[in-house]
Parts: structure tokens; sequence; C-alpha cells
């Protein structure tokens, strides 16, 4: 009997045949079980840690943490407080998952494009690449990077020097890196301003073009903003704004220059290689995604081949690019959290020493957590921005 | 007449030389890439060959086959493993014969696999003449249950059914075994190992995941506020944070929430990190399969008379789960890689034992090469064949569609 039937013959619907009313017992009852099970963990809980003293208090954060951090882009040292500390893994996490990105893209298109290529040879040499990464655990590739590799690297004395000069020993990789005078700041500023200067023009003069159809010559010119306010500013600031601090032998062991630890170095070629392979089967789909009368039509207009690839088919494979992409690099910076098992101390590592350290497990955990679920919600935010703008627009 | 029949004579198939010249020297780029390959493969194999077979100390390897298949598990129980392992071989025949293509490739590979295990030159005192019988009747009974399965009255429930109970039987009973029972003694997980507890985290976590996964994705479709919140801040959270993260609240952080008496055994809690890390994944695969079933077909469906449940058990549900056998599959490999982390909350599972054969011995200490390789190489082959066999499912899956 319908509902309808019910209505006309005046009569009420029992309750247990009312969809209204059985939604509602369902969200209650559904409510209750989920409430119920969270307080029973809560009651749980208040009870372990009344009889083991411990607190839901965020107050150690600004307690000494007593541990070193072997490597940090900031001052640390271990007098410092937990909070500090964690943001120096925090970091940590972002330098390593940031360069691990921009390395692993880079690498990925080669060898997506590679994949696609031609060539027979090359193309296999492709596969071998990506099948290898993608059917090891990572964790076995980063044991494989950091023990069987770069723990076997020579000692200080016996560095093995590549052009630059990059020093790579046991105790980590140096690397020449350029360093800021005194009259760095004035040259520091003028390179911003070209930056800035430089990527309005880029944006104006392409609008105009696309506007009006009168060519602006954009990349030329902004391209030379780009180059000649840096270069002003060099003359500006009077004397060399940089130097090169080059790494030196010092007794027994490298100082000056940049020092990139092994740890980090197994990680980042670990990660990047990883990613790297699903990257390029991500590149892949998308390429052979467009179609082939795309490619063909586009010949057929007299592009020349780079043109191709550039202006037809990399916008259109983009569009189907982005979406699997975003997860990967998802990917990569939450995978950025095995480092723990190679030392490299980075958000996880550093939370995990001061639950040892501060016996505060549970709030240290919802701060990691907390950090990791924010990230990934940035990135995918970020990135899904961008993706719905090149998205076609169907007219 | 004869002129036509010259025009119209296939060409001549293209010869080596010809093909040489078209997917090699096409221009001079493509020459100068293919002179740089032939030059990084001609010293990627031989340096590969000479440290494979000179440098290479395989000892660390070798000398440990037990331990890394089944860790610790007792050597006088051994036979416990072992008819696993039988059973399981039978039933990974029974279902070649019953689903052909889909696990042949996988089930010739464990086929090969098991004969080099059995007839393998290693020599140590644990490889047993027993041991090495039961690899190379573990191979026979593949082929045996093949020849089983290709029978005419053997359908596929009756397999499903077999794998559904033989493994609970084999996970709940023959291998933790009972408190003072003196045919199966309890063996505590703790001396569980190898390849054996990678398999299990792997298979268990994927089983187990899929109805809660199922249940998460139909939440996250509900029209009930509370379900649909509670199912999406779920999933979202859980995919959001690390693999590790999720391990490491199973193993140290869940225990403080549970009353303080309730002690859960390591390896079941590293279980159900995996499971819970599954599910999400799982969730998001079924909505994608749940998407895909047209809405006309829920629409007949009510017009039929079927009330919501059965619309969804009996209409949405089956047809939404054969379009995510492909990707479930595809989620199976990367959870079995995924595995190896259970190594940081303390389980000796094949990356551990290989952590901890290096620690045996210091002649092992600079080692590491060698065994993590080998791991690799093992790693590497599963998942290689299971990708294979997905392949083969999604080819058949598309041709089958209506």
């Amino acid at each position: 009997m319908s509902i309808a039937a019910d209505k006309r013959s005046g009569r009420k619907i029992p309750f247990w045949r009312d969809e209204r009313a059985l939604n509602a017992a369902a969200q209650i009852i559904s409510a209750v079980i989920i409430l119920g099970m969270l307080y029973w963990m809560a009651r749980n809980f208040s009870e372990i840690s009344k009889q083991r003293g411990m607190s839901l208090s965020y107050g150690f954060l600004s307690e000494p943490a007593g541990f070193p951090i072997s490597e940090s882009s900031i001052p640390y040292d271990p007098t410092m407080s937990f909070g500090r500390a964690f943001l120096v893994g925090l970091i940590n996490t972002l330098n390593v998952s940031v360069l691990g990105i921009i390395l692993a893209t880079i690498l990925g298109f080669i060898v997506g494009l590679a994949r696609l290529s031609s060539n027979w040879l090359v193309s296999r040499i492709a596969l071998a690449f990506i099948e290898l990464h993608r059917n090891i655990p990572l964790l076995v590739l980063l044991f494989i990077w950091y023990f069987a590799v770069f723990n076997r690297l020579p000692s200080v004395k016996e560095s093995i020097t590549l052009p630059g000069p990059i020093y790579m020993n046991l105790r980590g990789l140096y690397l020449s890196w350029p360093r800021l005078t005194e009259t760095g700041n004035i040259f520091l500023i003028f390179v911003v301003a070209g930056i800035i200067l430089a990527l309005a023009s880029w944006g104006i003069l392409r609008r105009i073009r696309e506007k009006s159809g009168r060519e602006t010559y954009y990349f030329p010119a902004s391209f030379g903003i780009l180059v000649l306010i840096p270069l002003i500013g060099w003359f500006v600031a009077g004397g060399m704004p940089l130097w090169i601090d080059t790494p030196t032998l010092q007794g027994f062991n490298y100082r000056g220059g940049l020092r990139l630890t092994t740890e980090f170095g197994a990680m980042l070629i670990g990660l990047t290689t990883y990613t790297a392979a699903f990257i390029a089967e991500v590149i892949r789909a998308g390429i052979q995604a467009v179609q082939r009368g795309q490619i063909e039509a586009a010949k057929a207009i007299g592009l020349k081949n780079p043109q191709v690839l550039s202006l037809v088919v990399i916008p259109q494979a983009m569009r189907v690019i982005i979406p699997p992409l975003i997860s990967q690099y998802l990917n990569l910076t939450k995978n950025s959290s095995l480092a723990l098992a190679i030392g490299y101390q980075e958000l996880f590592a550093v939370g995990k020493i001061t639950i040892n350290q501060a016996g505060r497990a549970v709030p240290v955990f919802l701060m990691v957590m907390a950090t990791y679920l924010a990230l990934s919600l940035l990135t995918s935010w970020v990135l899904n921005n961008y993706n719905r703008r090149i998205q076609f627009v169907e007219r | 007449m004869a002129a036509h029949t010259e025009i119209l004579s296939a060409p001549n198939p293209p010869g080596l030389l010809t093909w040489i010249r078209k997917n090699l020297f096409s221009n001079w780029f493509n020459s100068l890439l293919t002179l740089v390959s032939l030059v990084i493969i001609y010293f990627g194999t031989i340096s590969v060959f000479s440290w494979v077979f000179v440098t290479a100390d395989w000892r660390p390897v070798t000398g440990f086959p037990l331990l890394y298949l089944v860790g610790q598990y007792p050597r006088d129980q051994l036979w416990r493993p072992g008819l696993g392992l039988w059973l399981i071989t039978l039933l990974i025949g029974m279902s070649w014969g019953v689903w052909e293509k889909f696990v042949k490739a996988f089930a010739i590979f464990l086929g090969i696999l098991l004969g080099v295990l059995g007839f393998a030159p290693v020599v140590t005192p644990t490889i047993t003449v027993a041991v090495r019988a039961a690899f190379i009747i573990g191979a026979l009974l593949i082929y045996m249950g093949y020849l089983i399965g290709r029978r005419d009255g053997i359908k596929g429930q009756y397999v499903v059914t077999l794998w559904v109970v033989l493994s609970a039987l084999l996970v709940l009973v023959v291998l933790p075994g009972f408190d003072g029972n003196p045919i199966l003694p309890r063996v505590e997980t703790t001396a569980w190992g190898g390849l054996m507890i990678t398999l299990l985290l792997a298979v268990g976590g994927i089983v187990l995941s899929f109805p809660i996964g199922v249940l998460l994705a139909l939440g996250r479709r509900s029209s009930l506020p509370v379900v649909k919140i509670s199912s999406i801040l779920f999933i979202e959270i859980i995919r959001g944070v690390p693999l590790i993260t999720i391990l490491f609240m199973f193993s140290i952080i869940l225990a403080l929430f549970l009353p303080a008496e309730s002690r859960i055994d390591r390896v079941l809690r590293a279980l159900m990190g995996i499971i819970v890390f599954s599910a999400a994944y799982t969730a998001e695969n079924v909505r994608g399969g749940l998407q895909a079933v047209p809405q006309g077909q829920v629409e007949a469906a009510k017009a039929l008379g079927l009330n919501n449940f059965q619309v969804t058990t009996f209409i949405v549900l089956p047809q939404a789960l054969r379009m995510v056998i492909p990707v479930t599959v595809g989620q199976f490999i990367s959870l079995f890689k995924d595995t190896t982390l259970v190594v940081i909350v303390g389980i000796n599972d094949l990356l551990g034992i290989g952590k901890s054969v290096l620690n045996t011995d210091p002649e092992f200490v600079r080692l590491q090469a060698e065994v993590y390789i080998f791991i690799a190489l093992v790693f590497w082959m599963f998942s290689y064949f299971m990708s294979y066999a997905s392949m083969q499912l999604e080819k058949s899956l598309g041709m089958g569609e209506r």
C-alpha cells in the first residue's frame, strides 16, 4: 500500500513505516553508537592517565627538549623547547617533500616521455625503470639507498670529488653554495623585484597579445627584465654581493659550503626515484589520452615537433595528468614519514622522540596527525584550485 | 588481372634490418639515443653481473632460508606452516582451474618458485629433505588443484567457500594452536615472521578491510547526515595521514583508550592498523564503483517495489563491486608493499628478518646490499606477477562489458 493511498484513506502511517521516523531513528542510533564508543574510550583514557599521571596539556611544548637533531635549517640545540624541535622536524619534512616533489616531477616527466619515445631501446629502459621501482616497497628502496649506497661512501680523507666542487663521503655531501655578503641585502631586494616585475610583465603582455592579436614578445621582454634588474642591483650594491662558500678540508672534516647529510640524500633520492616511476606512468597515460588527430592537425597547420608538444599535446594532457599527479604529491609528502627508519629526523621522527622524552603520547600524536592532515589538505587545496583553472571549459 | 594481383599483394613483412632502422636509427637524434642507451646497458649489465657473481657475499641470504620464510616459528612445529603452504597451493591451483587466465600467471610463477626452492643448491642444516619435499609437493599440488578445478562440477563459489573456510582454519587454529594442546601447542605470534607474516598481513588486511570499506562507501553516500559526516571524517582523516602514523597509533596509543587490563596481540594490533588504513582506500574505490552504476538501475529497482536495503544489496552493490575488482587488486599490491612498514613497530616481517639476520654475525655488518636487494627481489617478483594477473583481469572484464 502506497503512502498516497494511506493519505487518501485518512489513516496515519504507523511510525515504523514512516520514512522520516525511520531515518531519524537510524541517525539517533548511529550517533549513540559513535558517541558511546568515543565516551567509552575517553573514560578508559582518563582512568589510565590518572593511574600513570599523564595529562593532555600542551604545556610541555615550552619545556627544554633535551635531545639533539642532526640537521636543522633553523638554529636549534637541545636546550631549546619541544615546540622548537617540532618546528625543526616540520621544516625537515617540508624540505625533503618540496625538493622531492620538484625532482620527482622532472624525472617523472623525462621517464614518461622516454617511455613514449619512438626509440625502442629508450622506451624499454624507461619501462625497466618504472617496473623496477613500482614493484618494490619504498622502505626497502630507502634501506638500499641508505645502508647499501650512502653508508658505503668512503671516509672523509678519501672523499669522492665531483666537479663543482662537490665532495661525497660518509659524513654527507658538501656542495659549494653562494652566500650573501654585507651588501647582499640590497642585491636581494633587486632580485625579488626583478622576479615580481618579470612575472607581472609576462602576464600583462601575454594578455595584451591574446586580446589584440599583436605580437608583444612577452617571453624575451620578461626574460630581459628578469636578468636586467638583478644586474643593476649587482652594481648598485657596490662590490661583491655574493661569495661562493666552498667546502675545504680542515683537519678531519670539511668546513664551509652546504652540507647535506647522507640520511637526507638517501631519503631524497629514494623518494624521488620511487615517486618518479609513478609520475612517469601518469604522464604517459595523460599524453596517450590526447587524440592522435590533434597531433596530426597541429602538424598539418605547420607547427614544428617541439611546438606540437608544448602548444597542443601538453596543455591537453595536463587536464588528465593533474588529478593523479596531485595524489602522487600527497603520497610523497606522506611517504616522507618513512625517514624515521633511516634516521632522517623529520616531523614523525621528532614526534616519536618527543613522546619518549616528554611522555605525552596522546597530545604529541594528535599534533603529528593534525600536521600531516593540514599538509595534505593544503597541498590538495592549492593543486585542486590549479586543476579547476586548467580544466577544459565546455562551450 | 595480372596487374591487379601485383598491386594487391601484401608488402613484404619488415625484416630485422628495417625494424632496427625504423625503431633505433630513424634520425640522428634517435641514433644518438640508441648509442647512449647501448653504452648504459652494456656497463649496467657488466657491473650488475660482476657484483652478483663475484663481489657479492650471499651468505646472509642463503644461510637462513627458513628464517626468511617463517621467522622464528618453532622448528619442531614446521609441519603447520607446511600444511598451510599445501592448502594454499591446492587452492591456488583450483582457482587457476576455475578462473583460468587471471590466476594462471601467478600460479605458474608460484609453482616454478616452489620448484626452484625445492631443488635449490643451498646447503644449510635447516633445509632438510622434508622441507624440500614440502616445496616440491606444494608445486605438484598447484597442478593437482588445477586438474580438479578444471572439472565441470567445480564452481567458483565452492572454491571461494573453501578459501574462506580453510584460511580461517589455518590462521585461527593451525598456526596459533592452543594452550596445553599436545598436537597443536600454542605458538605466540612473536615467533611468527618472514614472508609468512608479510603475506598474512597483506591478505588479511585486504580481505577484512573490504566489508568495512563497502560500509564506509555506502555511509558516505547516505542521506543521513550523521552517518555521512562520520564516514567522510573517517575516510578523509585516514587518507590524509601516513600509514606509519596509523600503525603507531594502533601499536602504542590504542592501549591508552582501552580498559587497563586488556591486552591485544602485537601482530593483531598491526593488522588492525592495516585494516583501518586499507578500509579508507577501499571505501573510495567502492564509491567510484557505486557512482558508475547508472541511476536508471536504482529507479527501475524501486519501481519494482524493492526497498532501499534490497536496492542496495541486490541491484547496486553487485554491479558496483564487479567494477572495482581491478582497482582492488591494484590496492592489494600496494598494501602488500606497504606491509613492510610493520618493521617500524617491531614485527619481524620479511624486511625485519633481513635486519635481524644482519645483526646475527659481525661478518655480515657490511652485507646490507645483498640482504636488502634479495628482499627487494622477492617483493618485486610477487608484485610483478600480481600486477600482471590484474592486467589480464582488467582486459577480460573490459571485454565482458555489456
